[in-house]
């Protein structure tokens, strides 16, 4: 277990100094910069000059990669060029607000994925499952944006039902703990506030589980039918087993192998591309940086920051794929 | 097995959320000894994060919404219109030379700090922008280097200096005589704040950390002025910038007891808030919904046009279009009219010339180009450029209240231009990501579209900032006599004269140079809900929250 963590922890430095050094240079090599964002439209070309001087852009590229790998290592990201924050305090903010969502999307699409892809292929070829191959069918390909309107037309807007957009009423006073804003309120008891913020919560979550949920039901569908035509399942059912023991320690266990890797996947996956349910529920996590980072003002430092900290999300979550596959298979452990 | 652990799982969801389906924000209505004040919060949606709360550092119009309703100037804008009156100054005037310039201050004002506003006070805030340290700080102050030339040291520099003649009058010198005054004095960028506060939060600190740069406690936390509303915080992960009733406010208060300023950068999801009522006033509303709203019985403000986008001719790259009649040929070719009705946001008009009608200087009179395509063609083969083929550059990735679809608008236009037998080679680019690089600085384009929108009331910070020195974007140098011309117009001290100088030049602009052709002017719009009255939607986009009030 140690060696597989410590051989992980190698992995990711050279993984991340590698994609610090490509990062730097592709995004010096588009078109446009932050200089011109920094300036707007109405710079004088003499301030645009002290500008360039000022961020140090008319030294040499090695000498602006030096300084800023010296700046990475001490772990100064530098401030957002679109804030003026410090890049780690604008994350920080962010992170938070995408974590919540994912993890709310992961709960929907976990727990009633697995039961739901069970239930298939215990009725395999029957309606349920049929119904459940054309529902999951239309989930994988129902473009999110689509969706995530076509919920705030109905919803919030037909019938006033949820809100349409934010992590919480304009006006809220909520206090801020740990950026979780469902766990703020639980944590200073302020629970109108948690209350609110979960109501917020649950059209975003929805929208953002849909795929993974379809992805999940699936997987599990074809794995556990794939178990339940293994010869040891036939022998334990020939052994007298009762149901429920076989369900449990046989068909589930082996049948979650491949669905935990799916998951796996699919969390990596939300936490750092939400950008399209984010955009159409205002939500302020880190799709949306990513998207006002790129678009228009070439936020150079907090995209650098944000592609590391995808990269380690990956890799901690693989990490942690890995970790639980040796828990539930024992044969992982061995080898 | 997991399946009841879904099921309460998804139970206590939805327990939750029936449970909270009730749930609405509660305003706060103190009551108040004004007999104005109504109460209540007023909450508007606009498209864009500040930067921060320190106007002079300050260019964009999403940093000056608030900033404006904390800060005032000396000279400002009379609601709903871009003619000067009053702020901070009861009155100002200048000496015949032009470079003198005298505030009567009001008497009374007091900063939110406590600290009074007095002549001292006015030319700190003057000397502090002049003496400002580093590149760092000089960099960010966009407004100040475009109108004062530059600072202390600075060759260019037009400040001298300002001197409290006595507590009410403060005298401020230039060394010599600029265009852009006085109107540039209702900048929000020179809004004058507290010297006290400047002083005790560090505000002329700003230190480059990495690409960017950190700003100051006072431009951050405590941005301290004179103006109807005080900082109530910055929320930043909600988006929400709080403001709050200044009951010592010098003249009429604020209606309502507090403003929330939240961003909402998606124009669908703005709409669907005001829908759902969680907002009460919404800015920039698409212009296909504009309608709509209108229908449903929200109150769609457009603000009078005080913008511009053209069609820039780059006459660098292609000999041909040095040639006038080449030039008037693409004029003639486009079908403005049809434009503005198919794809201009409500309340747009066809332009004739560089600057709105509400501008000192404009011409009613200039030479018009209607859509004429015989015209074109006739023009095109006197010139000999049949079969002329241009490089039509058009932004993506942005929208601008003057260009809120660039694509759409470059359809157009390219259809009408082919339709006079002009090929066209469109080139869509990234607005940041290489379109204004390659026009502005490059200048790869022969036609490109752009705009502006205006920052104050002078015909020199439209028609001078496009066509008053060489650029790349119109070919370096290609007219010197228009460049004589605006610097001589900019440089007329007496305000009649100075009109009657701008009005020939719109004309000659129309008639002999042509440097691009003027398309239309769109003034933006605000929707608010029927409950909220006052507000004064204003050509600059300057609208101020005191007058606002909420009515149930």
């Amino acid at each position: 277990m140690v060696r597989v963590v410590s051989r992980r922890l190698v992995q990711l430095s050279v993984t991340l100094i590698a994609l610090m050094t490509l990062v730097f240079f592709w995004l010096r090599s588009l078109p446009g910069g932050p200089v011109d964002a920094l300036l707007g439209e109405r710079a004088t070309p003499q301030t645009r000059e002290a500008l360039i001087r000022a961020l140090g852009y008319d030294q040499p590229i090695w000498v602006q990669y030096g300084r800023f790998l010296q700046n990475v290592v001490t772990g100064n990201f530098g401030n957002s060029i679109r804030t003026g924050e410090p890049v780690t305090d604008v994350i920080s903010r962010s992170f938070p607000a995408t974590v919540e969502l994912a993890l709310a999307a992961i709960i929907i699409a976990v727990g009633l994925g697995i039961p739901l892809g069970y239930l298939a292929a215990r009725h395999h070829g029957r309606l349920l499952d049929n119904a459940t191959i054309i529902v999951t069918l239309i989930g994988i390909s129902i473009p999110i944006f689509f969706l995530g309107y076509l919920l705030k037309d109905w919803l919030t807007q037909d019938i006033h039902f949820f809100p349409p957009s934010g992590r919480i009423s304009t006006g809220t006073d909520n206090t801020d703990v740990t950026g979780f804003f469902v766990l703020d309120g639980l944590l200073t008891r302020e629970f109108d506030a948690s209350a609110d913020a979960l109501w917020h919560l649950v059209l975003p979550a929805i929208t953002l589980a849909t795929i993974p949920l379809a992805i999940i039901v699936r997987i599990t569908r074809a794995s556990v039918l794939d178990v339940l035509d293994e010869d040891y399942i036939r022998t334990a059912d020939a052994k007298g087993l009762r149901n429920a023991t076989i369900r449990k320690r046989h068909v589930l266990r082996n049948g979650l192998l491949p669905v935990v890797t799916t998951i796996g996947l699919q969390t990596g996956a939300l936490l750092a591309g939400a950008v399209l349910t984010e955009k159409v529920y205002n939500w302020g996590g880190l799709g949306t940086l990513i998207t006002d980072s790129i678009s228009g003002s070439r936020d150079y430092p907090v995209l650098q920051a944000l592609i590391l900290l995808a990269a380690v999300v990956f890799i901690v979550v693989n990490l942690v794929v890995d970790l639980s596959y040796a828990f539930i298979d024992p044969r992982v452990r061995v080898r | 097995m997991r399946a009841p652990r879904t099921a309460i799982a998804a139970g206590v969801i939805a327990a939750m959320a029936i449970g909270m389906a009730g749930c609405a924000e509660s305003d706060r209505d103190d009551g108040d000894d004004q007999s104005n004040a109504t109460g209540g919060t007023f909450i508007f949606a606009g498209a864009g994060d500040p930067k921060n709360f320190d106007p002079i550092f300050n260019d964009d119009g999403e940093s000056f919404r608030p900033i404006r309703q904390m800060y005032e100037t000396l000279v400002t804008h009379k609601p709903g219109t871009a003619d000067l009156t009053g702020g901070l100054a009861e009155s100002w005037s200048n000496d015949p030379s032009g470079k003198v310039w005298t505030f009567k201050l009001r008497q009374g004002v007091k900063f939110h700090d406590g600290t009074a506003l007095d002549a001292t006070a006015v030319c700190a805030n003057f000397d502090r922008w002049y003496n400002m340290k580093g590149e760092a700080a000089q960099s960010q102050m966009i407004y100040y280097a475009d109108v004062f030339g530059g600072f202390a040291g600075s060759p260019d520099a037009v400040y001298d200096n300002c001197k409290a003649q006595d507590a009410s009058t403060a005298v401020v010198t230039m060394k010599k005589y600029k265009g852009a005054f006085p109107g540039a004095f209702a900048l929000t960028a020179f809004s004058i704040a507290s010297p006290a506060a400047i002083k005790q939060y560090d505000a002329d600190t700003v230190t480059q950390n990495g690409d960017s740069f950190s700003y100051s406690a006072f431009a951050n936390e405590h941005p301290t002025g004179t103006g109807a509303f005080t900082y109530g915080g910055w929320n930043k992960a909600t988006g929400e910038i709080t403001l709050n009733r200044n009951a010592d406010y010098w003249g009429e208060k604020a209606k309502v007891d507090k403003v929330i300023i939240k961003v909402i950068k998606d124009e669908n999801t703005r709409k669907q808030e005001l829908r759902a009522g969680t907002v009460q006033a919404i800015d920039f509303p698409a212009p296909a919904d504009r309608k709509a709203l209108a229908d449903e019985g929200y109150e769609v403000l457009e603000r009078p046009a005080f913008n511009i986008l053209y069609l820039g001719i780059n006459q660098k790259n292609n000999p041909k279009l040095k040639d006038l009649r080449v030039r008037q040929a693409i004029a003639y070719a486009l079908n403005r009219a049809q434009l503005v009705q198919t794809k201009g946001p409500g309340g747009a008009v066809v332009a004739d010339q560089f600057l709105p009608d509400t501008v000192l200087g404009y011409a009613p009179d200039v030479q018009k180009y209607d859509y004429n395509v015989d015209k074109a063609k006739q023009l095109l083969s006197e010139a000999g450029a049949t079969g002329l083929t241009l490089n039509f550059y058009y932004p993506t990735e942005v929208s601008r209240p003057y260009m809120p679809n660039p694509q759409e608008i470059f359809t157009v236009l390219a259809n009408d231009l082919q339709a006079a037998g002009i090929k066209v080679n469109g080139v869509p680019r990234p607005w940041n990501g290489g379109f204004k690089d390659d026009v502005q600085q490059f200048g790869k384009q022969d036609l490109h579209i752009l705009g502006w929108t205006g920052d104050y009331n002078d015909p020199g910070n439209f028609v001078g900032t496009f066509f008053g020195r060489p650029k790349v974007e119109f070919g370096d140098d290609p007219l010197t006599e228009m460049f004589t011309a605006i610097g001589a117009a900019d440089a007329t001290v007496d305000q009649a004269a100075k009109r009657t100088a701008f009005e020939q030049v719109n004309r000659d602009l129309a008639a002999k140079w042509l440097p691009a052709v003027p398309i239309w002017h769109a003034p933006p719009a605000i929707v608010t809900t029927k409950e909220v009255e006052g507000l004064v939607p204003s050509p600059l986009t300057a609208e101020e929250f005191d007058t606002v009030s909420i009515t149930k």
